[in-house]
């Protein structure tokens, strides 16, 4: 079976090195505020560490206030998996178009996901080679994933 | 040779593309055979499931997840009830467990069939090991369609189960398919696997290794054939798979070749696994007493098979309503797709569309 | 004049309208106007028979091809479907004659008369029976060789004219391979001309007393794989290759246009047929009772059947792959095969030049022999069924913790 690392061991293990990374943590989620996502993803990979060598997936979703990026991660050498989130919005202007890291440097996996979520969320991911729209066609006016968007 | 002048050609394999398993661009680079740069472009089969899914409820949204792997439909159902479940805290009935893992291990070998036809369909065999295999895939559709009426969208579970029992005569006739199916296998592995011409096509061409892999985050036969023994199924074991035995194949160095014998392999273990299924299953209800509107507490879900394309994941975000207020598919041929690039650099046109083939995308799940 | 009559002959056109000709008083003007007259009647022939055999060969091919795939093929259009290919082309035909507008008009155009002219030429010189033969030419097989090498040309005017990248790809992998594998087709051609000591099919196919696919299997084994090659089929499709390249340099073609490429490319099966049987299966020769020209027909069906065999059974080499197969492979097997016949013959012949029946029978079990050897050794060496790979290792990046078993 795999393990779910809870949320509060992962923040727990987080803080120890990067203090201040975590902006709320509880008994199953733990968010990691959009500026230390970066050095956190690389502390979960880090091989001697935690060892989240594998990037499940990315996921988006809008919470109209804020947007929330979620990262699944797995352990394929220890067999656990966790979570971690993200919160993120532009400053000033909550619809607009918000800024996080790239993770693209640290997992290659996730390239085309990351491109997906700017193309149909509208998340840009700083540091990614290639932030094309990816399913939509350049020029699509709009994300149509945000809860806002009228199709 | 200096003076001599050349140029790189940039061809756009696809939309329209005999090999390209559909409507997906590749924007090559070539110089002469050989190619310096490649670029996937899809999108062409977007149809916005996961926005889709928002203004649906729970039951509905099975019919979106069909069309999606249209070549695997019981695991991206499976997939999908599992993440429901998981959700709104369902129970599963045993009996409705063993079909759905008999079916779901059913479509695994359907669409494994498919992606070694293919295979062997783009190494240029002029479709007679297609075929053969479809000859085998139409007696499971067959299996199917007793099932639930249905040959490629099937719809048949349900968050809570599946949503008819199998027929009496399903039985007899998956009996007497299981009896049938390693014979198959071995007709198929006799044209394909000892094939001279194959073997020097597939052998040590598109090389991925266990790093690149996982780094990459492939997932299912690719992860597996380039040696990393991961398999959900084993790994994390959901609906009855702890109660069977059965292998993980895996590859030895990630090439083609061993992409297309880890498929073999895996449909090998998939019919021992239906074996088991059939002595251990019981009858009993085959679907919990759950309401049409199904209505989970606001939470989340995160929910994954092992699909035959790979890692088949949902990430449902519910706000207690009756549609789900984000569903989130992990498509595996969709991620699968990240490392084409690096494992086509080099190579030839030919090996392109092996590489690519070998990848077993479904476009229907790439663009979702 | 020296020829040998026949009964589908030049020379029998010839004489029959040089008596017409002259029986309605046209004197001095008689010779040529029959030599015009029997050279349109033989293209007639010629053209129509090969049209419609190749119309029957491709219903054949198809039917063949179902069987192989465990389905039926065409069987709607008259008996077994036997009109099927006639539908095909009505429907090609009614269709309308694409020209890309940036395609070079006149090349692209000529390219299909460029592809099927030097099929049909072949067949003038294929002689089909005891006496019948179109036109009998003392260099017959020169001519073949020389005839055929046109054929990369018009593969590639096809492909440059159309200005389509797939076309191009198509055609500059056609010339190069074309062009390679003509090498060791005349290297197979030598050695047949060694043992027959003459260039004219009748005299090679008179002077097989025994196969020469008995006497020398290695040279056949390389004429047959160097003309699988030149017909462009699987495994050595790359000129079309579907899976790769659309459809190769025919991609631009439509119409009436793409009916004569078809034509030419479902011809040459047929005509390497005829050329593989007057070259190696005795030509016309069989035991009594049935004609040589019921024989030659037999023959020619079983290549055209060992061909769709390949077809239907055969993925495709890579496009290094078959060119190092020419000229690493049948090169060295063809000058191989040449040097031993060579020898041989030097040890055999008899004081008139011939090499009697019983010689022939030692040399082909010699050949046999070094055939079989050869080839297994190639193989043993270069073959992959026995390559060495690694048992498979579970990286050590992954562990499930198999506790559950």
């Amino acid at each position: 079976m795999t393990k779910i690392i809870s949320g509060s061991d992962l923040a727990s293990s987080l803080e120890e090195k990067l203090p201040g990374c975590i902006t709320e943590s509880n008994e199953v989620d733990v968010w990691v505020s959009p500026e230390s996502l970066l050095p956190v993803c690389e502390i979960l990979k880090d091989p001697d560490g935690l060892d989240f060598s594998y990037l499940t997936s990315i996921s988006a979703v809008d919470y109209i206030d804020s947007f929330e990026l979620v990262y699944h991660i797995l352990s394929m050498r220890n067999n656990y998996s966790g979570v971690i989130k993200c919160r993120c919005s532009s400053k000033g202007n909550i619809r607009g178009e918000p800024t996080v890291a790239s993770v693209t440097g640290i997992w290659k996996g996730a390239d085309l996901q990351e491109r997906e979520i700017w193309d149909l969320m509208g998340i840009k991911f700083d540091g990614h080679p290639n932030l094309k729209r990816i399913l939509l066609w350049e020029g699509f006016d709009g994300h149509p994933l945000r809860k806002d968007y009228l199709g | 040779m200096t003076g001599i002048r050349t140029e790189p050609i940039t061809i756009n394999l696809g939309p329209q593309h005999p090999s390209t398993h559909g409507v997906f661009r590749l924007r090559v680079t070539f110089d002469g055979e050989e190619i310096i740069d490649a670029e996937p472009v899809f999108g062409y089969l977007h149809r916005g499931t996961e926005k889709l899914a928002e203004t649906r409820n729970y039951v509905q949204i099975v019919t979106l997840t069909d069309r999606m792997d249209y070549l695997a439909s019981m695991s991206n159902n499976l997939a999908y009830v599992r993440t429901v479940e998981k959700l709104a805290d369902i129970e599963v009935p045993e009996r409705a467990q063993y079909i759905r893992v008999i079916s779901a291990e059913l479509q695994r070998i359907a669409s494994h069939l498919m992606a070694t036809g293919f295979l062997l369909n783009d190494l240029g065999a002029l479709a007679t090991p297609l075929v053969y295999c479809f000859r085998e895939r139409e007696r499971i559709l067959d299996l199917f369609e007793m099932l639930c009426g249905a040959r490629i969208t099937l719809s048949y579970m349900r968050p809570g189960g599946v949503f008819q029992d199998a027929p009496e005569d399903f039985w007899p006739s998956l009996d007497s398919l299981i009896g049938d199916l390693p014979h198959y296998f071995d007709e198929l592995e006799s044209l394909i696997t000892s094939n001279e011409i194959v073997l020097a096509r597939t052998k040590n061409v598109g090389l991925l290794t266990d790093e690149q892999a996982i780094d990459n985050s492939m997932s299912g036969p690719n992860l597996r054939a380039s040696g990393v023994k991961w398999d959900l199924r084993k790994a994390d074991p959901y609906e009855i798979y702890d109660r069977v035995k059965f292998e993980v194949p895996i590859g030895a160095i990630g090439d083609t070749f061993d992409r297309y014998l880890v498929r073999i392999l895996e449909m090998r273990e998939s019919v021992k696994i239906i074996e088991q299924c059939l002595e251990q299953i019981e009858s009993g209800p085959i679907r919990a007493n759950t309401p049409f509107f199904i209505r989970p507490p606001a939470g989340e879900a995160y929910a994954a098979v092992e699909g035959p394309k790979g890692e088949l994941g949902f990430y449902m975000v519910s706000d207690g309503g009756v549609a789900p207020y984000r569903c989130k598919v992990r498509a595996p041929s969709f991620i699968n797709l990240t490392p084409l690039r690096d494992m086509l650099k080099g190579w030839k046109m030919g090996d392109l569309i092996i590489i690519f083939g070998s990848i077993d995308i479904v476009l229907g799940e790439v663009d979702r | 004049m020296n020829h040998f009559p026949g009964f589908v002959d030049f020379y029998t056109f010839y004489e029959l309208s040089l008596k017409i000709f002259q029986y309605f008083g046209f004197g001095d003007n008689a010779q040529w106007m029959s030599y015009l007259t029997a050279g349109v009647i033989i293209s007639f022939i010629v053209i129509n028979v090969m049209i419609l055999s190749t119309a029957f060969y491709t219903w054949f091919e198809r039917r063949v091809l179902g069987r192989f795939q465990v389905r039926r093929g065409p069987n709607r259009n008259g008996p077994f479907g036997i009109f099927q290919p006639f539908a095909d082309v009505l429907k090609l035909i009614m269709k309308e004659d694409t020209i890309p507008s940036e395609a070079d008009r006149p090349v692209f155009t000529l390219a299909p008369i460029a592809l099927v002219a030097p099929t049909l030429l072949i067949m003038t010189v294929i002689p089909m029976g005891e006496n019948s033969f179109l036109g009998s030419l003392n260099i017959g097989i020169l001519f073949i060789v020389g005839v055929t090498s046109v054929n990369s040309i018009a593969i590639f005017m096809a492909g440059w004219g159309s200005r389509n990248k797939y076309a191009i790809l198509g055609s500059m992998r056609g010339a190069a391979m074309l062009i390679s594998y003509e090498i060791p087709m005349a290297l197979g051609i030598t050695s047949v001309l060694l043992m027959s000591g003459s260039l004219a099919m009748t005299q090679i196919a008179n002077s097989q007393d025994i196969w020469f696919i008995v006497v020398m299997p290695l040279g056949f084994f390389v004429f047959m794989a160097a003309a699988t090659a030149e017909i462009s089929r699987t495994p050595f499709d790359q000129i079309e290759a579907e899976s790769e390249l659309g459809s190769g340099y025919n991609t631009e073609f439509s119409g009436i246009k793409f009916a004569i490429l078809f034509l030419a490319e479902f011809m040459a099966p047929i005509v390497t047929a005829a050329v593989v049987a007057t070259l190696f299966l005795g030509g016309t020769k069989g035991f009594d009772p049935i004609p040589g020209q019921i024989w030659f027909a037999l023959k020619m069906f079983v290549v055209i059947f060992v061909l769709l065999w390949f077809r239907a059974t055969w993925p495709r080499l890579r496009v290094d792959q078959i060119m190092g197969f020419a000229w690493k492979g049948l090169f060295g097997l063809g000058i191989f095969n040449i040097f031993i016949v060579a020898i041989e013959i030097m040890i055999f012949k008899t004081e008139d030049g011939t090499i009697g029946t019983s010689n022939m029978l030692i040399m082909s079990g010699i050949n046999w022999i070094i055939a079989i050897v050869t080839l297994l050794g190639l193989m043993r060496i270069y073959g992959h069924k026995k390559l060495e790979r690694p048992t498979p290792v579970p990286s050590p990046l992954a562990n499930m913790g198999l506790e559950v078993d």
